[in-house]
């Protein structure tokens, strides 16, 4: 089977100030003394890693902040530049897009992220945001309109949820409104960056039930991010653990969790209380 | 054996809205009681009352919380800055942002410790170290020459459990002293608290929504929805044999390591 993302090799090396522009001596001493060492160093975030992520299937990525894990979902979806490697996506290669074609790329794949009031603009309606791929597309108003409703009652709000704000509704309904417009434009790759995380355990069984069930009706591809290894564990078909940039050990999360191989894993499952 | 606190029929409003209601619960000395719930159930307004911290807007408009006989909602803001400390600890969320970032750690669990006694700098010195070495710190000197942000927040979190610590309160509040860190750091904190309680016999309130937090170190839990007690039992009975359908549904949500 033909995977529907393919990473190949990526890199992303975040520049610290050491290698600033130049600037004369007696002043970078000053500099220096003022900051207190010589400029940060870079930092690699995310070091020469590979996976694949095939139709219909759920990976997980789970380890520590500051494993890197946000900043793989963000390069998949381009929100960051790679500074090596390349990101395939249904066989295109996505990695130096830009423009048109790099918005055609968000037709395929769609982000819900960690915090979902932050996410929608607090100015603007919820249906105003779940619609707006739509009307991008060349949707009329009216149809648009009607198809909302429709993706808000797939997501299991009343259909009158498009005309509040975001400030107006509860955590767990505004994270289904982000599902909701995450799905408006059929993509087939859906990305969760802990989009469970900051709900209580309650809503968080709720939302993982609806992204089961619309995993299953839109044969969505999820690549779901989560430093919960139990939620992966019910959730995930394959998980990738990482550490410090790097993918240390990878597989279904029943053997991972049972019989760890490598050391960092072995020592996060302990961890858990 | 005697409770060193009592909490009798307690409400709490905010602006006049009545958001806790009805809370009774006791602690016994060395004991530790896990408060869990939903966002806005009022677990942490629970644990502020009875350090007066809930703010001018806040009230305990009835029952009482007793602290070895006094009623804390009565004492006025002197005798309750004398409790505060000694008496009662208090450790939050992000003890990091707790600290003021341009001073060293040391500089202010100094000033901390002067507030309620006669301490020179050399005694005081010595003993943090002391305190730090108990909690499995053996670099004291070093960490007390940091400033926050020089340390990690797992590092920051331990450092304000020895802050709170530092003047030997019997009652330790922990507001989701956890829920901040990694699997990993987070095991390292509840070990810690742990100690405390072994070493100094301290009475510990713990507040958070990780039942994995509370299963580890609960002696009782007490379960909350919408301001008001759900169940309140022993640790094993309401984790493993919920009476109150609430209950059950919280520990069927909570995801689980099948290892």
């Amino acid at each position: 089977m033909q995977p529907i993302l393919k990473v190949e090799n990526i890199t992303k090396v975040f520049r610290g100030s050491g290698g600033a522009p130049q600037i004369p001596d007696s002043s970078r001493r000053r500099l220096r003394q003022r900051q207190g060492g010589p400029g940060r160093p870079d930092f690699t975030a995310v070091d020469h890693i590979s996976f694949e992520l095939l139709p219909g299937e759920c990976l997980g990525i789970i380890g520590e902040s500051g494993s890197g894990k946000s900043t793989v979902a963000n390069l998949v979806t381009r929100l960051t530049d790679p500074t090596e490697g390349r990101v395939m996506l249904d066989g295109q290669d996505i990695t130096n897009l830009r423009g048109r074609e790099l918005r055609d790329v968000y037709r395929k794949v769609q982000m819900v992220f960690q915090t979902p009031t932050e996410s929608f603009d607090p100015r603007r309606s919820l249906g105003d945001g779940i619609g707006e791929s739509l009307r991008n597309r060349g949707m009329s108003a009216g149809e648009t309109r009607a198809r909302v409703a429709e993706l808000l009652q797939m997501c299991g709000l009343p259909a009158d949820f498009a005309g509040r704000y975001p400030h107006q509704v509860s955590g767990g309904q505004c994270q289904r409104a982000a599902i909701a417009r995450a799905i408006a434009i059929a993509p087939k790759v859906l990305i969760c960056d802990e989009a469970t995380s900051a709900l209580d355990v309650t809503l968080q069984k709720e939302v993982l039930a609806l992204l089961r069930t619309l995993r299953a009706e839109l044969h969505l591809s999820i690549l779901f991010i989560c430093h919960d290894i139990a939620l992966v564990q019910q959730f995930c078909d394959r998980v990738l653990v990482m550490y410090k940039g790097r993918i240390v050990e990878q597989g279904a999360p029943d053997d991972v969790i049972r019989n760890p191989q490598d050391a960092y894993t072995r020592r996060l499952i302990e961890s858990i209380l | 054996m005697a409770e060193i606190l009592r909490y009798d029929r307690v409400d709490i409003a905010y602006n006049g809205r009545r958001v806790v209601e009805g809370v009774s619960f006791d602690l016994n000395p060395g004991e530790i009681l896990g408060i869990v719930g939903e966002s806005g159930s009022g677990k942490s307004t629970v644990i502020k009352a009875a350090m007066g911290l809930l703010g001018p807007s806040g009230q305990v408009t009835r029952g009482d919380i007793y602290y070895k006989g006094k009623d804390l909602p009565d004492l006025s803001p002197a005798e309750m800055r004398r409790l505060n400390g000694p008496e009662l600890g208090m450790i939050f969320q992000s003890a990091g942002a707790s600290f003021c970032p341009i001073r060293t750690v040391g500089s202010q669990l100094y000033e901390s410790m002067t507030e309620h006694e006669n301490v020179s700098k050399a005694d005081f010195t010595n003993r943090a170290c002391d305190l730090l070495r108990k909690i499995g710190f053996e670099d004291g000197p070093r960490i007390l020459n940091s400033y926050p942000f020089e340390l990690s927040g797992g590092m920051q979190q331990r450092v304000g459990i020895a802050a709170a610590m530092l003047l030997k309160p019997s009652i330790l509040f922990a507001d989701e002293p956890t829920s901040a860190l990694d699997v990993s750091v987070q095991k390292q904190v509840v070990e810690e608290m742990l100690l405390v309680r072994e070493t100094f016999g301290t009475s510990i309130v713990i507040v958070t929504h990780n039942i994995g937090v509370i299963g580890t170190m609960a002696d009782r839990v007490l379960v909350m929805k919408d301001g008001a007690m759900v169940e309140y039992g022993t640790t094993r009975q309401v984790l493993e044999k919920p009476r109150k359908e609430y209950t059950r549904m919280l520990m069927a949500a909570v995801p689980r390591l099948k290892r």
